[in-house]
């Protein structure tokens, strides 16, 4: 056999096939797996497509302008979410102004400021470690936290319907007479008694146009003149008490407002936020702090000129993240707001509140197939929003990761 | 005057800080006190609370405190997310790590970060409208409200969450294990669960128990699907109710706030407080003591 000439055995295909070795048992076992892996991967991911798939089907039928303006309703075919889209953008709002800067402040302090003495250390580690057991604890726990701490406030300042300390509350006196007109007196304090109807005394109706009240006494008839009738009162009417507040109502306790809320939601995403910002930090090369520091830059001047900058993407995406749990959150606020009955938005920071899970749950628990279908619509605005949010994250992450060493 | 400045805004940095200790002495002294009060009542023993299983606080003439139905319920929930949860999300990662091409990883890993992301109210109408459906067509047993709906949905929230903490355990594991392995003729499979998994088991462990901590905690897939009938039992067609379902009932109900059944609620949740701070300091402590470190 010349030495150019191939091996029988490694030019016949047909032989090679014949002769080659089964396949031990650990490479079927490989094989195996493989295949399991990818079926299990398949599956999750398919997952993801039937939810998606189901909520799109059962909600895009009712979702409509009509649906996103429109209040909820007793009648499925009617109802809205617009309070509870309301109820979300002010949680959100005044959840993200309390928590960034509490949350950024924090990781600045583990990041950037590491102490050296060992007790000061020790502090730094008991400080990490329950931040660490803070994003463990169910929100659901913060949210009893909130209702005794925001809502009720120990009971302290007494309770929401009698509160300690008010402002931006104007108090009216409103009385239905015989005629069915509306007369109103205003009152300076809640603790003034009640008015009682004087001869003369001044009334105003409720556009707010000043007369001078007549007193139809006990015995006589009621007057015709409706322009009389229209100021006229008997002297045993008697007032409901009205309180009007202004869009600056303030009060103690806090009571079951979208500021307690917001308050309780701020404390569930916190430790989201400084674990975040002190990964954004982390990242930071720290050739950066040091070329910094030894220009004579005090620690504040680096961390607010040269880290803090560098960081910022890392940050926003953290926040955004934050974010998208803020706004997905039903626990914290079930416990705060409850399931109440709202059919507009909030226009204080006390007011009663709903938010886009809270109606979603709500929907979601009765048993009628047509507030299922509500539910549905709810969840993909709900999760329309989310994608925003992370679309946004994504362009962040994108447009400012540069390598920065 | 610089040096002024700076220790200005030490003090508020430190201050924000601090709020973060605050919150856990809040919780703590809340729950504490409020607990305190629970026991102080006539209705109640600590002998009742942690030695009898039934729960019946708001309905009959009778009231009973027995927090056992109550876990009960939420480990029934928990174990069976864990059944789901743990085998799909170990193999998950494992072929995240060890065998998938990197295309495979980057469409996986963003669809795994979406179920993360979405609202656990969305499971809840999940498991209340698609599983529990789907579950009666299987078996006459379930009841519309029933443990292994909500277990199941339970499940697939903590699967992200077993996924990608079990995948960052596993590719911290130096390349040069896996070339040793492979180099002595060890297929994939083999290096993966000889050398790899062992090697990672203590991050693989704390994933486990950090999501276990959720499944505990977990309220308003629960609260949709599980129902609110507090029982002793191992049978998942049955309705129960966890320390979750509980709370969000007693939220949703009109309890005056000084009654017995309102104290209750804290009772319940210096529970569910205590059970998942434990777990999450387990899950903490295991990964730092049992830690395999590489040069």
């Amino acid at each position: 056999m010349s030495p150019r000439e191939k091996p029988a055995l490694l030019s016949d295909k047909k032989l090679l096939q014949e002769r080659r070795r089964p396949m031990s048992q650990r490479h079927r076992k490989d094989m195996i797996f493989r295949g399991i892996c990818r079926g299990v991967s398949g599956m999750s991911a398919s997952l993801l497509v039937i939810l998606l798939v189901t909520i799109l089907t059962e909600g895009i039928g009712t979702l409509s302008t009509q649906f996103l303006s429109s209040s909820p309703d007793p009648d499925p075919l009617i109802a809205g979410m617009f309070p509870a889209i309301m109820g979300s953008v002010w949680l959100l709002v005044l959840t993200m102004a309390i928590a960034l800067p509490l949350g950024i402040s924090a990781a600045i302090v583990l990041e950037e400021y590491r102490p050296k003495g060992s007790g000061l250390r020790k502090i730094h580690g008991f400080v990490q470690l329950n931040i660490t057991n803070l994003s463990g604890v169910p929100s659901v726990v913060f949210g009893i936290l909130g209702l005794t701490v925001f809502a009720s406030m120990f009971g302290l300042f007494g309770n929401e319907g009698n509160p300690s300390a008010e402002v931006g509350v104007s108090f009216v006196d409103q009385f239905y007479n015989e005629g069915d007109f509306v007369l109103e007196v205003p009152v300076s304090a809640a603790s003034q008694p009640e008015a009682v109807p004087i001869a003369g005394m001044r009334v105003f109706d409720p556009a707010g146009k000043a007369y001078e009240l007549n007193l139809v006494g006990d015995d006589a008839e009621w007057p015709e003149d409706s322009a009389l009738a229209k100021r006229s009162l008997r002297s045993w009417d008697v007032p409901g008490r009205i309180k009007d507040r202004r869009w600056w109502y303030f009060r103690l306790p806090f009571g079951r407002g979208i500021l307690a809320g917001a308050l309780t939601l701020m404390l569930v995403i916190l430790p989201i936020i400084i674990i975040s910002t002190q990964e954004a930090l982390r990242a930071v090369p720290s050739s950066l702090r040091d070329a910094s520091l030894g220009l004579g830059a005090t620690q504040w001047q680096t961390v607010r000129r040269i880290t803090l900058p560098a960081a910022l993407p890392g940050i926003l995406t953290g926040a955004i993240i934050a974010m998208s749990r803020a706004i997905g959150e039903a626990a914290p606020l079930l416990m705060i707001a409850g399931i109440v009955f709202i059919t507009r938005a909030p226009g204080n920071l006390m007011d009663d509140f709903t938010a886009m899970p809270l109606q979603i749950y709500n929907w979601a628990g009765r048993p009628q197939k047509e507030f299922h279908d509500l539910a549905a619509s709810g969840i993909i605005v709900l999760l329309t929003a989310l994608l925003l949010f992370n679309a946004v994250a994504v362009f962040l992450r994108q447009k400012y990761s540069k390598p920065l060493s | 005057m610089r040096r002024w400045q700076e220790r200005g805004i030490m003090g508020v940095l430190n201050g924000a800080t601090l709020f973060s200790v605050f919150i856990t002495l809040a919780i703590l002294w809340v729950l504490g006190a409020e607990t305190t009060n629970f026991f102080a009542q006539d209705e109640v023993t600590v002998g009742e609370f942690f030695g009898t299983t039934q729960w019946n606080p708001l309905l009959g003439s009778e009231k009973h405190f027995g927090i056992w139905s109550l876990v009960c319920g939420t480990f029934l929930v928990a174990g069976v997310a864990l059944l789901v949860a743990v085998p799909l999300g170990l193999i998950t990662a494992i072929y995240l790590s060890e065998y998938a091409h990197p295309k495979v990883r980057s469409i996986l890993k963003p669809a795994l970060e979406v179920l993360a992301g979405i609202p656990t109210v969305v499971y809840g109408f999940f498991a209340l409208t698609l599983l529990t459906p789907a579950l009666k067509v299987f078996s006459e047993g379930f009841g519309s409200f029933n443990a292994l709906a909500a277990g199941i949905a339970v499940g697939i929230l903590i699967l992200p969450i077993i996924t990608s903490l079990s995948e960052d355990a596993l590719r911290v594991v130096p390349q040069s294990l896996r070339d040793g392995s492979s180099g002595l003729g060890a297929t994939r499979f083999d290096t993966s669960f000889k050398v790899v998994f062992p090697a990672a088991l203590s991050g693989i462990t704390s994933a486990v128990i950090l999501a276990a901590a959720r499944a505990i905690g977990e309220t308003m897939i629960v609260a949709l699907a599980a129902g609110s009938t507090p029982k002793v039992t191992a049978d998942v067609r049955d309705e129960i109710q966890t320390m979750t379902g509980f709370m969000v009932q007693m939220a949703l109900g009109d309890v005056s706030n000084y009654g017995v059944e309102y104290y209750s609620m804290y009772a319940v949740a210096a529970m569910l407080f205590v059970l998942t701070l434990c777990f999450t300091l387990l899950g903490t402590w295991i990964r730092k003591r049992y830690r395999e470190e590489y040069e």
